[in-house]
């Protein structure tokens, strides 16, 4: 070994330096610590994971949703490829009509009220009270019940015979006559739409309230002593602060509610005479229950371009937002 | 003449050739373990995995858990598990199975699904031969359901018969003192029980029994038909609307109408509470009155089950039909022990093991060949059930008058002749009712 070279000056401790030796060999790395060296690499392999679940998950099944809506696939049968067929043969189907008018109607105004409603769960719960912190978290139940579960329960309470909903009303002199929830196609959408907005109001409000607790205080404060009331200090202030959080919120659930399938399978299952059929839900009676797994998958591709649209306007408003 | 001797097959040589052959099957089969009392040689713990509906008459579920299994186990050296799951949710677990090449090695199929899931059935004719010849001969309705030409697509089980369960004494009370002849008559008794707070109850929901049970009889006893016997559609006809022009009075005159949301299970409740004063359904009203007759009582505090009776579905201007719904149960191709679940059926629809449930369904099912109409179960029943053991006689099936086909089915699985009457009781014109459902009736069959 060379002898180590003394260092500093003076009265300070000698640094010892050794140094290798010229020609002398240096311990290799195991080879698979040279590869994750190479940055390229280490990115493939830390995304190939999520890439793979996607992949099968994601992916695979809707390049084969996308052969199945193209063909003539039945259960047991494979099918031939058929062109735009199942498409041409559902839109001139009347349930089908119903069921994408229904789809539009469902998610505009279950989206409107969850919204609305949202945003003024979470107004009140950005205030300050005692026992905020037990009623943020149990206000989140109907989000986190299984969603089949409770509208099991929602369907016991509009029973056609026992509900307990035209009892109480009855019993208050509120009706004369049970109300049909679920045996009229009116009352059966808009109690669907209930439903959807008890379940989805949470997912609004928790996610606004952590939108409003990021604004200033000190806006309001300077908003008040410039004698704005407080819808101006809302429209003014809170809105246009919380745009983008909402913006986000709002594709969200526009992306959750346009493709339902639990809730209306459960509370109605597309009845009465599929007055309440959504487009996920018939495009599960014709291709599972019915085995035409083609036309199917047809009625089901019906909603990508309309989520592709609003995913699209999504980017595309985010962008100018944080442009401007 | 030489070369036929040496290409043709001689009477003797072909005996012998088919002795030897049935000797095989017999050692091998079901007769042959029976013979050598011992198990075959499956492998130990062969598992066999078949899937029902959950019966309505839950004592069937329990009997094939409890003791029939368990025999089978023992004479067949394997383990057959036996899943239960709501009958509505029998066709996309099918489908699945199918698309998917895994699932239950038996699944039990009811109306004509077999020819649904033709590709995905094993060619069961043997066993069904058998069957025939062992017991009188299968109902009309159960042979249609599965025979595909001269192929068996499952083996037919069993059927269920239904008829209309009525309160007696309210029924008395409006000045009935015998059921019902006519339709028309029906529905002006119908009438005054929803009057006095007793109305009929009927689903037109999609639900897998009660409604095509009563909506495709209510077209065959006006006259109509999907289809004619050369399956051109012949829907839209006078005897269509005339049929639907009846049921959207008796809708509005007679009936519960919650009716549209009900599924299968609705009219039992609702009849055993008290809310309805008649409903087609099977014996299963009956039956759990009588079985929870301590719970279950009239507004007199008198057990129910006393003041139920049946009656079939009244006489239309063309006479009165019913369907009576057939069960199956289907062999599936993608499974790995086809053998296993053939000897299987064949013991578990043999007259020895089928007696054991048939008596414990106590006639809510009947059997699908007529030797069970023999049975000495019908002489202990009560007389309200006896009508049960001759019910499947009088049966049509779905896609009646023509084949009851894969496209059949498929009208059966859109629920269109249910929705037919539906719309209109809703409030959608007769004849634009009848439009709607040829419509996409023509869009099924051609």
């Amino acid at each position: 070994m060379e002898k180590p070279i003394a260092g500093g000056s003076g009265s300070a401790a000698p640094l010892e330096v050794v140094l290798p030796r010229p020609g002398a060999q240096r311990a290799q790395p195991a080879a698979i610590t040279r590869w994750l060296e190479n940055e390229k690499l280490l990115a493939a392999v830390l995304l190939a994971p999520a890439v793979i679940l996607l992949g099968l998950f994601i992916a695979y099944p809707f390049v084969m949703g996308v052969w199945l809506s193209l063909s003539n696939t039945s259960v047991g049968n494979v099918g031939e490829f058929v062109g735009v067929r199942n498409f041409v043969k559902a839109w001139h189907d009347s349930i089908f009509q119903t069921a994408f008018r229904n789809t539009f109607f469902y998610t505009f105004w279950a989206t409107v009220f969850k919204l609305g409603l949202g945003m003024w769960l979470a107004l009140l719960l950005n205030r300050n009270f005692r026992g905020k912190r037990i009623v943020r978290a149990s206000m989140l139940l109907p989000f986190i019940v299984p969603t089949v579960l409770s509208t099991f329960a929602w369907r016991w309470m509009f029973d056609p015979t026992f509900s307990v909903l035209n009892w109480l009303l009855y019993r208050t002199g509120a009706i004369t006559t049970k109300l049909p929830f679920l045996s009229d196609g009116v009352y059966g959408m808009w109690c669907a739409i209930a439903v959807n907005t008890w379940r989805g109001m949470p997912f609004f409000a928790i996610t606004l309230l952590a939108g409003l607790q990021t604004i200033n205080p000190d806006l309001h404060e300077a908003a008040s002593l410039d004698g704005a009331n407080g819808w101006q200090r809302f429209w003014r202030v809170t809105w246009p602060l919380l745009k983008p959080v909402t913006l986000v919120v709002v594709v969200f659930s526009v992306i959750q509610t346009f493709s339902d399938f639990q809730l209306i399978y459960v509370l109605t299952n597309g009845g009465p005479a599929n007055s309440t059929h959504l487009l996920a839900t018939y495009a599960y009676q014709v291709g599972v229950a019915t085995g035409l797994l083609g036309e199917g998958a047809a009625i089901s591709l019906f909603m990508l371009p309309v989520l592709f649209i609003v995913v699209w306007l999504q980017l595309r408003y985010l962008r100018r937002l944080e442009g401007a | 003449m030489a070369q036929e001797d040496r290409t043709s097959v001689s009477r003797r040589m072909f005996l012998r050739a088919s002795g030897a052959a049935a000797g095989v099957v017999a050692a091998t089969g079901l007769e042959g373990m029976l013979a050598a009392r011992r198990a075959p040689a499956f492998a130990q713990g062969t598992r066999l995995h078949l899937l029902r509906w959950n019966d309505f008459i839950p004592a069937c579920d329990v009997i094939l858990r409890q003791q029939l299994l368990p025999e089978a186990n023992k004479l067949l050296g394997a383990d057959v598990q036996l899943e239960t799951i709501n009958a509505n949710d029998l066709q996309p677990r099918i489908t699945a199975a199918i698309q998917s090449g895994s699932g239950a090695d038996i699944i039990m199929t009811l109306h004509n699904w077999p020819h649904l899931y033709k590709s995905g059935a094993v060619d069961v004719t043997d066993l069904a031969d058998w069957q025939a010849k062992d017991q009188g001969g299968f109902y009309g309705q159960s042979e249609q359901a599965v025979k595909d030409g001269k192929s068996y697509l499952a083996l037919p089980w069993s059927i269920s018969g239904l008829l209309i369960a009525y309160r007696k004494s309210w029924f008395n009370d409006m000045g009935a003192t015998a059921p019902p002849k006519t339709l028309e008559e029906y529905r002006q008794l119908g009438m005054k029980l929803k009057k006095k707070g007793h109305p009929v109850g009927q689903t037109l929901g999609h639900t897998f029994g009660d409604a095509p049970a009563w909506s495709y009889p209510l077209l065959w006893n006006f006259g109509a038909a999907e289809r004619d016997r050369a399956s051109k559609v012949v829907l839209d006809s006078r005897e269509t609307v005339e049929s639907v022009k009846w049921m959207t009075a008796f809708w509005k005159d007679a009936c519960d109408e919650g009716g549209f949301a009900w599924d299968d299970t609705n009219n039992n409740r609702a009849f055993l509470a008290g809310e309805i004063s008649a409903t087609l359904n099977g014996a299963s009203i009956y039956i759990a009155a009588k079985r929870g007759q301590e719970k279950i009582k009239d507004e007199k505090g008198e057990p129910m089950w006393r003041d139920i009776d049946h009656f079939p579905i009244p006489n239309g201007p063309a006479g009165s039909w019913g369907y009576h719904i057939p069960f199956s149960h289907m062999v599936m191709k993608y499974g790995k022990n086809q053998k296993l679940a053939k000897d299987f059926l064949r013991w578990l629809h043999g007259k020895e093991t089928f007696q054991k449930w048939f008596e414990v369904a106590e006639g809510f099912s009947v059997g699908s060949t007529k030797h069970w109409e023999q049975s000495p179960m019908w002489g202990k029943l009560d007389d309200a059930m006896k009508l049960y053991r001759t019910a499947a006689q009088a049966s049509r099936i779905v896609g009646y008058a023509g084949p009851p086909d894969a496209k059949a089915s498929e009208v059966y699985s859109k629920y269109i002749v249910t929705d037919m009457y539906a719309k209109a009781a809703q409030g959608t014109a007769p004849d634009e009712a009848v439009k709607w459902a040829t419509g996409e009736l023509k869009r099924i069959y051609g």
